[in-house]
């Protein structure tokens, strides 16, 4: 419902006042920068409207916690980054198998390592590809100013009780910290419908209820892995997010998602203005990833740019999306530093001069 | 003929899988009397582990969560912190919980989180095959332990019950055997007080039961038994290690 008052909200807490609007009234963390505003954000608010904070003792115990919430039904989330992230995959590995549905944010860290706390793209692979083990996925959402922190939070927890599964906000330091005016929108659904038919809540008047990963039977393994890449299948078909602009016309393409796209968003105003037809896809679900976009949007282009903050990552899903044949050049730097519009620009102008 | 012994209804009708001798048969069936007596079945959720109880779901007839290996208190934490008026258990070996999940069973403890813990310590690694585990006894064999546990390289068969009654947050710390009937009718009171500290909402709950695992400790059922009086009970005595009455007033 927008129109509310706005807010001026830092990214962390816009994700965390989103969460209790969209119905979360569970949390389960363990401090960690630069997220720490989101346990403090609950640990503060949540007993006023009725919920629960609880500091795990480790990221470990905090994805458990999660699954055992999760599978009451109830909408529940988690926060963490780099290290403590790493330690959850096997929970995330148990989410999916398990097909609960929860929220958990990765304000990433750079590594590898202890690495260091500012901004970084570093852990898309480990995000998108997954990171546990295991033929899985968990939804990746990658916002790149408060408001898409506050949306998409809320539409993070609606697609994992879609799709039975876990919902990763991928963000950074950069996006977590920055402070900007937020309509603070209620969604009109909280999810949690009692009457689904998986829910653990106590056989009362039914037959017991089971949550639980392993097959040993013949076959049922591999039935329950078919299961799994449908569902997939079918968040690709129906559930990809993605912004373009100014493709229609475009010589070059850039590609960049999160805190590199909105830096990229500066860097294209500046070659539009110097008449250089440049257009931008940013990916928002990075899982299911937007190859259709990408595939049109290369046709007309001719020549794709992909920025990370990272050595290159999500460039390898670009050139598998891109048509064939169309040039796909990288920009990026690792972990440790963010690139500056006019860094940006300059490749642009550098990537142009070969297209014209 | 009067038939004086029923199946719990808190069991299936499910055979179990169990080697012959093997303990874990014995402490389903006292568990599923406890949830008989208290007639909690129907709101009772069960937190299965990983070792040869794992199948948990078959034999009881509750709701249930396979937890990763170590976690079930962690698990079962989240699920007792959304639904409060449910009786929530774990069952768990004793790598799962004294090895891999010992910094979970540890905090939930400290916590006085409102659950019951069934640790069935068998000295040993039973469904990964006979492998060591922290309790295995000094100069025990198993297969990763050939030539007996040395307390230079391994250390000491660790004693959770006295560990978790050394904090302030457990209701009940107690550890029990079922290597004959009396102590199976120790072991049967014993659980089911640790069920009642969680239906009065006084916290946690631990039953540690010494158990046989006579397929890898390579003992017929009946010396598997007398290893159990011989062996572990001198090591590991059995009794009520802390009984907390009251409800923590803060
Ligand atoms: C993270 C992880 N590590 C290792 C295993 C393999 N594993 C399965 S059961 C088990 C030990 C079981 O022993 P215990 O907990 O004593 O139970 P028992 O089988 O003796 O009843 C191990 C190591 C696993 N499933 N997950
Ligand atoms: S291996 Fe040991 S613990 Fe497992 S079922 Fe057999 S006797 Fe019981």
């Amino acid at each position: 419902m927008p129109g509310t008052k706005k807010l001026f909200l830092k990214g962390n807490e816009a994700i965390a006042l989103a969460a209790i609007n969209a119905g979360c009234r569970y949390y389960f963390g363990y401090p960690i920068t630069p997220q720490n505003d989101i346990p403090e954000y609950m640990a503060r608010h949540l007993p006023e409207v009725g919920g629960e904070f609880l500091q795990a003792e480790s990221e470990i115990a905090s994805i458990n916690m999660l699954l055992g919430a999760a599978a009451t039904g109830a909408r529940v989330m988690t926060s963490s980054s780099g290290p403590g992230i790493s330690l959850m995959q096997e929970g995330f590995s148990y989410f999916a198998g398990n097909e609960l549905p929860a929220l958990v944010v990765n304000m990433s860290r750079q590594g590898p390592g202890l690495g260091g706390i500012s901004a970084t793209q570093g852990d898309y692979n480990q995000a998108v590809k997954g990171g546990g083990h295991g033929d899985y996925h968990l939804i990746v959402l990658a916002p790149h100013t408060g408001q898409e922190l506050y949306d998409l939070t809320i539409k993070g927890f609606e697609l994992a009780d879609k799709y039975r599964c876990l919902t990763m906000i991928l963000g950074d330091a950069v996006l977590g910290q920055i402070k900007e005016p937020i309509d603070p929108w209620k969604p009109a659904d909280s999810g949690c419908d009692p009457t689904r038919d998986w829910l653990i809540t106590g056989a009362a008047g039914r037959e017991p209820r089971l949550i639980k990963s392993l097959y040993l039977a013949d076959g049922e393994m591999e039935d329950h892995n078919w299961h799994l890449q449908e569902k997939y299948a079918r968040m690709a078909a129906e559930d990809v997010l993605v912004e373009t602009r100014d493709t229609e016309d475009a010589r070059l393409l850039l590609v960049a998602f999160g805190t590199m796209a909105r830096v990229a968003k500066t860097a294209i105003a500046a070659a539009r203005e110097k008449g250089l037809k440049v257009g931008l896809v940013r990916p928002i679900s990075l899982f299911p990833f937007p190859v259709e976009a990408i595939r049109a949007a290369s046709a007309v282009a001719g020549k794709i740019l992909v920025g990370e903050m990272n050595t290159g990552q999500m460039v390898d899903d670009v050139r598998l999306a891109a048509v064939p044949g169309v040039p796909v050049e990288f920009y990026g730097r690792p972990g440790g530093a963010v690139s500056t519009p006019e860094e940006i620009l300059q490749r642009i102008e550098t990537a142009y001069s070969a297209v014209s | 003929m009067k038939q004086v012994v029923h199946r719990p209804a808190s069991l299936t009708d499910k055979v179990f899988h169990f080697c012959p001798g093997c303990h874990h048969g014995i402490v389903h069936r006292l568990v599923a009397e406890a949830l008989d007596h208290f007639g909690v079945r129907e709101r009772t959720i069960g937190v299965a582990s990983v070792g040869c109880s794992v199948f948990l779901y078959d034999y009881f007839a509750v709701d249930v969560i396979e937890a990763p290996h170590g976690r079930a208190p962690a698990v079962a934490t989240g699920t007792k912190r959304v639904l409060d008026d449910r009786i929530v258990f774990t069952y768990q070996g004793d790598g799962d919980l004294a090895a891999i999940g010992t910094a979970e069973i540890i905090h939930a403890a400290n916590r006085g989180e409102n659950i019951t813990v069934i640790f069935v310590n068998n000295s040993i690694y039973g469904m990964t095959g006979g492998q060591m585990a922290p309790t295995t006894l000094l100069g025990q064999r198993s297969t990763t332990s050939p030539y007996g546990r040395d307390r230079l390289r391994d250390g000491y068969p660790i004693k959770m019950a006295e560990m978790l009654a050394a904090l302030e947050g457990p209701s009940l710390v107690a550890r029990v055997a079922v290597d004959r009937p009396a102590n199976v009718r120790k072991a049967r009171r014993v659980i089911r007080r640790a069920f009642e500290m969680q239906v009065e909402g006084k916290g946690f709950s631990f039953v540690e039961v010494l158990s046989a695992c006579p397929t890898n400790w390579g003992l017929s059922p009946r010396e598997a038994n007398k290893r159990v009086a011989d062996e572990m009970i001198p090591y590991f005595p059995l009794g009520v290690m802390k009984e907390k009455d009251v409800v923590d007033v803060l």
